[in-house]
């Protein structure tokens, strides 16, 4: 298959890269830029493993096509801490309050409420339960999930006054 | 003179106890941690396997020839060229192959391994290897498999029995004669997998040195003992290197794979690193699974409550190999006469062949079977008796210290505790005041549950640990243990951390890389807390007494004065005189001609050696124990249940890391409550129907209910600090207290999982016309 040429934003920065054109985005992300921070777990769309962010829009990687995002901006999991590397809110909850376990889902599920907190920066239970639903976690049994997406909603809210 | 403040050893401990961050957060939350599947070596090969598509088939011929044509690929491998090597858990159950030879026992079994430049052209290729089968008749039911005359999985194994196990302590017959009321039943569990999100995965290169291995594995030591024998090296030659795991719970991860052992030989052959990463279909159909067990249960009670006896006969599908399987029949039994007292109990165990995907181990490892048929029975026999479900387990839970009939003995029990937490709790009280009717009805469950720590399995047991002393006082810690998301890295760091008065930054953990880390068994029957937590406080105790020597020396007094706390040494009650941990290091170091420091300790315990093939003394160095409350809305309409809450009091002895403690309590419901309304294996003659995470249904965000734990503090004199198991405790709880919360709600008894709104639809059903009938008759 001919390589197709695409150019985007890839956390902050401006690539250009030559991909087969059935090449996923997922795959792209971890081959051509070493970004395995970005995780495959089913490839079917079905954990949310791979979330990322693309436009704004939380997307599973796993279901696009690396040529779908030429002229868009992507943002994943190793572009979300500030440049000093200083933690984003929700990665400081998620350590804070042991929001994780195996870690295997926590790259998506850290895109996933930080999208979630963008929309809604004071959710109940049960809206972190339905936004969450496409991650799948089978270590935590969510409870300290939900403590770290409250706690990062606390500190998202308090940035924003500031 | 010194201005150090002087630290008193009364504010010890500083760690243990603590709300503390995981050690491994930071990477977990960045991306950076590396998983399997995240290591990479230049020019690397991949390997996909070529798989079966029949359960049951007699191999008549692979011919490769147009793979090996196709560009791009390098190589193809059949069963015959790994020889005569075949695995298993014990010397004689190695039946076991990393390629079929001859026959196909399993839906996708695999038959050959292909490898190609890209995984891609691999996958591509696995279609174009040519096999030829002469399906064969197979057997899918272990009932139907026992029958005489039913196809052989085995053709050596008669009866497709693939193990036995029987136990018989004290006199059931006498104890059932003795008793009111007796009961049995017959119960089933589901079919159900770990189902860790990370899909196994290594990389593998082979040079003059030996073999190295980039493997998934929560243990790598069993893996690089069947690498050393299928290969014929030396274990010095073999390096198993343990990435980060994603996700464990038993059975898969704890063993090898035909991945693992196609990626080596095709290294070896072809002279380049080779990659495989499964994919979740080959997860959910070829992946070790929890054995689906039939468990017949009788019990006798006394009008009060008292147990006199226990007999459970249990039946369980193995599938098609043996694996670990004689382990989970005798965890199956020999946990039976806990956590009640239970003066008579037989118990027959049989692991059946079938042509199914193989039964293994999984979290809550054999008990949580048995004890769910004894927990389910126990309440119906306490409704029929008309007593109440706690008063029951009250009456009959043990207290430390406590000698089973089958030699098991437990020295701290935090059981009735647990119980009468429950009992104060809100939900309990406030039980009777809930709807019923309808449309909606309320109910609320409990269990009352132990599981060992510290598995003792057959063979090596040990754990080790070496703590290096580094020049500027911080620490290197190499264990053998594998974290494969417990938490268990923090739990042991912090131990270190404790005994030396340092911070979990001043000590960096080496995970295993077999070359490197002292030997260990790995992650299983919640042992690593306890086995390497007290190899570790040995390790950092031997540092300990190293430095408190030369600081001695240094304060002209005796080593049992020095005392380490806040990163700062000093003598014990003599304010002037003390210094940095860093200061004391250097000195320690640069003395003379120098002196390299290094700890090193070993896990013992004094028990004595137990019987396996009786069932006879203790399993585990601890017990722990759980009660749980389960709260459930049961649409009577649709038959959907919705888990509302669960409060587990766990008595996991000392909770080192209490956050760790809930969070490990916090998962294992989570997989209760999947095994008990949702997942299932669909199996159709073999062949599994449902291999998606979303067919499969294991719970997601929008399943799960409000979880509190509360530790019930016990001090156990054999675990490091005091602590005892925190994993496997809920997995055994959470099923049979979600199935007497629905009872509670609907009146119906459940007997088997899952438990599906279907289920309880047709129960209901015949419930209202059963109670029609009777009315009718009646009036």
């Amino acid at each position: 298959m001919t390589p197709i040429t695409c150019e985007f934003v890839l956390n902050g920065r401006t690539e250009q890269v030559s991909v087969a054109p059935n090449t996923t985005l997922l795959h792209m992300l971890r081959e051509s830029f070493m970004l395995t921070g970005v995780r495959e777990g089913c490839g079917h769309g079905e954990c949310g493993s791979c979330s990322i962010v693309v436009d704004g829009k939380l997307m599973n990687s796993c279901l696009i096509l690396a040529v779908e995002v030429d002229g868009k901006e992507i943002q994943t999991i190793e572009g979300l801490a500030a440049p000093d590397g200083t933690f984003h809110p929700v990665q400081q909850a998620f350590v804070d309050e042991s929001g994780m376990q195996c870690g295997a889902c926590t790259s998506g599920m850290v895109m996933s409420v930080k999208t979630l907190l963008e929309a809604n920066p004071d959710p109940t239970r049960e809206e972190m339960k339905e936004a969450l639903a496409g991650n799948f976690c089978r270590c935590t049994g969510w409870e300290l999930i939900f403590k770290s997406v409250e706690e990062a909603a606390i500190a998202m809210r308090q940035g924003a006054a500031r | 003179m010194s201005t150090a403040p002087v630290k008193k050893i009364d504010n010890w401990p500083n760690l243990i106890g603590k709300k503390l961050p995981r050690v491994d957060a930071p990477q977990k939350v960045t991306g950076d941690a590396k998983y399997a599947a995240d290591c990479n070596q230049p020019g690397q090969y991949w390997v996909k396997l070529v798989r079966s598509p029949y359960p049951h088939a007699r191999i008549v011929g692979i011919d490769a020839s147009k793979a090996l044509k196709h560009p791009g690929v390098k190589g193809v491998l059949t069963g015959e060229d790994f020889n005569d090597f075949s695995w298993g858990w014990m010397p004689q159950t190695r039946d076991e192959r990393p390629l079929a030879v001859g026959k196909v026992l399993y839906y996708a079994e695999a038959v050959a391994a292909v490898c190609a430049a890209d995984e891609a052209t691999a996958e591509l290729a696995c279609e174009l290897v040519e096999v030829e089968y002469e399906e064969l008749p197979g057997v899918f039911d272990p009932e139907e498999a026992m029958k005489d005359g039913a196809p052989l999985v085995h053709e050596q194994r008669a009866g497709n029995l693939s193990w036995d196990f029987h136990m018989d302590y004290g006199d059931a017959e006498k104890g059932f004669a003795k008793a009111d009321l007796v009961r049995e039943e017959r119960f089933e569990t589901g079919r159900v997998i770990t189902g860790f999100l990370e899909p196994p995965a290594a990389v593998a290169m082979w040079d003059t040195d030996g073999i190295t291995i980039w493997a998934s594995k929560q243990s790598p030591y069993f893996h690089y003992r069947h690498l050393a024998a299928c290969f014929g090296l030396p274990l010095s030659k073999i390096r198993v290197i343990q990435p980060f795991v994603g996700g464990g719970f038993g059975g898969t991860k704890n063993d090898s794979l035909a991945g693992d052992f196609c990626a080596v030989l095709f290294a070896k052959r072809l002279g380049r690193p080779v990659k495989f990463v499964y994919s979740m279909e080959e997860v959910l159909t070829t992946c070790r699974r929890r054995h689906n067990f039939i468990v017949d249960t009788k019990i006798g009670m006394m009008k009060d409550g008292t147990l006199t006896a226990m007999q459970q006969t249990a039946i369980a599908d193995g599938g098609a190999y043996t694996a670990i399987g004689p382990l989970t029949m005798y965890l199956s039994g020999v946990m039976g006469t806990l956590p009640y007292k239970l003066p008579n109990f037989k118990f027959d165990a049989y692991r059946i062949h079938t042509n199914n995907p193989i039964g293994a181990a999984m979290r809550g490892h054999g008990s949580t079977h048995t004890r769910y048929a004894a927990e389910i029975l126990m309440n119906m026999m306490a409704e029929e008796l008309g007593l109440d479900r706690l008063d029951v387990r009250l009456k009959n839970a043990i207290e430390a210290p406590h000698t089973t009939v089958n030699g098991i003995t437990v020295n701290s029990c935090g059981l009735k505790e647990g119980l009468q937490t429950l009992r104060n709790s809100e939900a309990w009280q406030n039980r009777e005041k809930t709807p019923k009717g309808g449309p909606i009805a309320h109910g609320v469950g409990i269990s009352g549950t132990s599981y060992l720590g510290g598995a003792r399995q057959r063979g090596h047991q040990s754990c080790a640990a070496v703590v290096r002393l580094c020049e500027d006082g911080t620490i290197n810690y190499l264990t053998g243990a594998s974290d494969s998301g417990q938490g268990s890295d923090t739990v042991l760091v912090q131990i270190i951390a404790e005994e030396l008065g340092l911070t979990l930054d001043d000590v960096s953990i080496r995970r295993v890389d077999t070359a490197v880390t002292p030997i260990d068994a790995g992650s299983y029957g919640s042992r690593v807390t306890i086995l390497a937590g007290q190899a570790a406080q040995k390790a950092a105790r031997e540092i300990k007494e190293q430095l408190a020597e030369v600081a001695a020396g240094v304060w002209k007094t005796t080593a049992d004065r020095i005392l380490f706390n806040d990163r700062t040494v000093f003598v014990d009650g003599d304010p002037d005189k003390s210094m940095p941990f860093r200061k004391l290091t250097q000195i320690a170091c640069y003395d003379a001609a120098g002196s390299v420091i290094m700890g090193k300790g070993y896990s013992q315990y004094d028990l004595e050696e137990y019987d396996f093939e009786q069932g006879y003394g203790n399993p585990g160095v601890s017990y722990s124990f759980t009660s749980q409350l389960a709260e459930v809305d049961v649409d009577l309409e649709t038959g959907i249940v919705n888990t509302t809450n669960f409060l587990i009091a766990h008595d996991s002895g000392k909770p080192l890391h209490p956050v760790n403690v809930e969070a490990q309590c916090h998962g294992s419901a989570s997989q209760g409550l999947g095994q008990a309304l949702y997942e299932n294996f669909k199996m159709d003659q073999g062949h599994t129907r449902n291999p998606t995470m979303v067919n499969y249904m294991m719970p997601l965000a929008t399943e799960h209910p409000k979880m509190e734990v509360v530790h019930i503090e016990t001090e156990d004199p054999s675990g490091p600090f005091g602590a005892k198991e925190a994993s496997e405790g809920a997995i055994v709880s959470t099923p049979p207290a979600i199935v007497d919360a629905i009872h509670d709600a609907t009146g119906v008894w459940f007997t088997s999982q899952p438990i599906t709104p279907e289920m309880i639809v047709t129960a209901l059903k015949e419930k209202k016309s059963r109670e029609k009938k009777a009315n009718g008759k009646a009036s």
